[in-house]
């Protein structure tokens, strides 16, 4: 689950990590208003949205009085920002943090990620602050500082000033350096987070570290323990459909594709997909219903899948294995008569009680073409697509 | 033979009171594993399906002499169970859960870094469909009638695409070793690697199917692996070619967020370390025939 850098920045202050003066507005009348309660001449206006890239989007602006601060507001709200990160069709901007302008003298990088092949918390530094950490890792590899963290024990504060040290502050800054980043460690592991980057961490002319950018992701599978977490979802930064998916316990990813896919078990649905493409067709989803393919889950992965208006022909391929085949089936034609699908259907039914399974289908009465292989299946769903597509042009 | 698994192994099943622990566990025993217990703190004392329950993993074990455990206990709970398995003395653990913090997981697997190598506990999963020794033991929640006995491992991520391996395996008559499932989470027990191993060892496995997925690293060092020390020929599937960059598929692991872990670079990856590529997800059991018939030339 994704976060806004102010709620980012809100948790990382909480574990004494420093943060610019700030606020939220929603209107350029708040932006404006905000700036005044900061105070100072130089304010930034930065759009909140779940992506990457905003700069470069004009997804962040300067200002220099409280004027331009509306005005900046006025250009940003209830506009899509489309950034390199986004997808085409961007992210809708919603709210707007109002900062006040910091000093800069030297831009660093932190971050803090769950490394796979160590199966550790991987602390991450770099002299090189404000650039994308893929791109320092390409052009100035050098630059970057690993540090993994004991899982018994957690970061260490040798660890943090050794960081703080190979990052080039100044002796008197590094007792401070360290507290920032240990605290940065402790909101990452006791919120369960997945990702944290500060980028950049700042050392101000004044002497001071400050998170000047932050954006935090946390691990879903965690979000039982953390109920103040879960509050700061955004649904208006997630796609619409994979939001209802999620509420009704379907996992789901869009795609750009025409064959609309109802699979049980992530990787058989990733094969099917696979194999669709292989027969030179195109999903049009990722939709994995889970172990217990009952009726009413077939039925509400129906209506999510043919929600999508590039849908051209649906393919179900269920491997029952503790669920019988004849169970998914009965739950299949119910699916069909209550939505009234319309569009081709290709059912590959496979695992126990399959011959009573295909019976059901086939004597059910309802429009659909029965397949034996994974290979057959994704065959007569991509002719089907097709010949949609060709009906419709 | 086999691996991790046979009909001499004592199963107990922590969880076991629950919904979906009691079922599979009827499952099990249906099948003919030798389940000899299940573990629900609180119900020490009673039985289910005509088998013993105890309060902690340590009493089912001094009572039982268990040595395997399989965990379906809900996520919130269920590292706290594998770690108990491991301080009771149990050597192979299967974690069917599904949802488990992957901190919660980091510790788990420095917490068996306690033991010795030799007393260490194999844990399988989490979030997997468990080990199936066709005819002998069932851990898991597979359909196990879709798995002929044979001399084929298979080791995978995935639940179902696992099945869809070995059904096509059983309509040309080849059966099965043993059939691992590591699980979808992006820190796990066994690695891909690990069971290549077991495999390679064990004197009744001739070749592997190892069935992967796009995100993270195991692929790629089970190719390595593969490359460096294996005399068995073994194939291998990609799930995942289709899949955006960035995008979670289902599985909490399968993302692809580094360099080489796509499934068209995973492909190219173990094709260099001589893996065979089995190109669809239609040729499983195509590509082990023609990789058996090839061996048999090579011996004669």
């Amino acid at each position: 689950m994704d976060i806004h850098e102010y709620q980012a920045k809100e948790i990382l202050a909480k574990f004494g990590v420093p943060i610019p003066k700030g606020g939220l507005a929603y209107s350029p009348e708040q932006a404006a208003y905000r700036a005044r309660e900061i105070g100072g001449s130089v304010w930034v206006v930065k759009a909140q949205v779940h992506t990457g890239g905003r700069g470069k989007a004009g997804g962040v602006k300067v200002c220099k009085s409280e004027h331009e601060v509306e005005e900046a507001a006025e250009k940003m709200l209830g506009r899509k920002l489309v950034t390199h990160q986004s997808g085409p069709s961007g992210k809708m901007v919603n709210r707007l943090y109002v900062e006040g302008g910091v000093n800069i003298a030297k831009e660093l990088y932190l971050g803090f990620v769950l490394d796979r092949s160590e199966q550790r918390v991987i602390v991450i530094g770099s002299t090189e602050g404000g650039m994308d950490i893929e791109e320092v890792a390409e052009t100035k590899p050098e630059s970057i500082i690993k540090i993994s963290v004991e899982p018994a024990v957690g970061m260490q504060a040798f660890q943090a000033r050794e960081l703080a040290f190979k990052l080039g502050l100044p002796g008197s800054a590094v007792a401070d350096a360290t507290r920032v980043i240990l605290g940065a460690y402790r909101a990452f592991r006791d919120k369960d987070g997945n990702m944290l980057e500060i980028n950049p961490l700042v050392f101000t002319a004044e002497g001071n570290l400050i998170a000047l950018d932050a954006k935090m992701s946390f691990d879903d599978n965690a979000m039982f323990r953390h109920p103040d977490i879960s509050e700061l979802r955004d649904k208006s930064q997630e796609d619409p459909r994979e939001t209802q998916a999620a509420d009704r316990g379907l996992s789901y990813v869009g795609l750009d594709g025409d064959v609309g896919c109802i699979v049980n078990g992530a990787g058989l649905a990733m094969a099917t997909m696979d194999m669709i493409l292989l027969e030179g067709g195109a999903p049009a989803n990722f939709l994995d219903i889970g172990g217990g393919a009952t009726p009413e889950r077939v039925a509400k992965a129906f209506r999510l899948v043919t929600q999508d208006k590039n849908v051209k022909a649906i393919l179900v391929n269920i491997f029952a294995g503790i669920n019988r085949c004849d169970w998914v089936a009965q739950g299949v034609v119910k699916a069909v008569e209550i939505s009234g699908l319309e569009l081709p259907l290709v059912v590959r039914l496979a695992g126990t009680n399959v011959e009573e399974g295909r019976k059901i289908i086939n004597e059910s009465g309802i429009n659909v073409i029965s397949a034996t292989t994974l290979a057959e299946a994704a065959r007569l769903s991509v002719a089907a697509a097709k010949t949609g597509n060709a009906k419709a042009a | 033979m086999s691996v991790l698994v046979n009909k001499n192994s004592k199963i107990i099943v922590q969880g076991i009171t629950g919904k979906i622990g009691s079922f599979h566990a009827e499952d099990m025993i249906r099948y003919g594993s030798p389940v000899v217990g299940g573990v629900t703190p609180g119900k020490g004392g009673t039985e289910i399906h005509g088998k013993p329950v105890f309060n902690t993993v340590k009493e089912a074990v001094d009572a039982t002499g268990a040595d395997v455990s399989i965990v379906f206990v809900p996520p919130p709970f269920a590292a706290d169970s594998i770690m108990e398995a491991a301080d009771a003395g149990i050597k192979v653990a299967v974690c069917i859960t599904d949802g488990i913090p992957t901190q919660d997981m980091m510790r788990v697997k420095r917490y068996m870094k306690r033991y010795k190598a030799e007393n260490r506990m194999r844990l399988l999963g989490p979030n997997c469909a468990g080990i199936i020794t066709p005819g002998e033991a069932l851990v898991g929640i597979m359909p196990g009638h879709i798995y002929l006995p044979g001399r084929i491992g298979i080791v995978g991520r995935s639940g179902t695409l696992g099945y869809e391996a070995a059904s096509q395996l059983k309509e040309l008559g080849i059966g099965v070793s043993t059939s691992v499932g590591i699980g979808g989470d992006p820190i796990n027990g066994c690695s891909h690697r690990d069971v290549l191993e077991l495999f390679e060892n064990d004197p009744d496995t001739d070749a592997v199917i190892m069935i992967g997925e796009i995100g993270g690293p195991q692929e790629a060092e089970a190719g390595a692996y593969a490359r460096d020390h294996m005399t068995k020929p073994v194939c291998a599937y990609i799930a995942g070619l289709s899949a955006p960059k960035g995008r979670k598929m289902g599985h909490a692991g399968a993302i692809v967020s580094a360099f080489g872990e796509s499934a068209a670079e995973k492909v190219e990856i173990l094709k260099g370390c001589g893996v065979t590529i089995v190109p669809t997800p239609a040729e499983f059991g195509s590509t082990v025939q023609k990789m058996l018939a090839g061996m048999k030339v090579a011996a004669e």
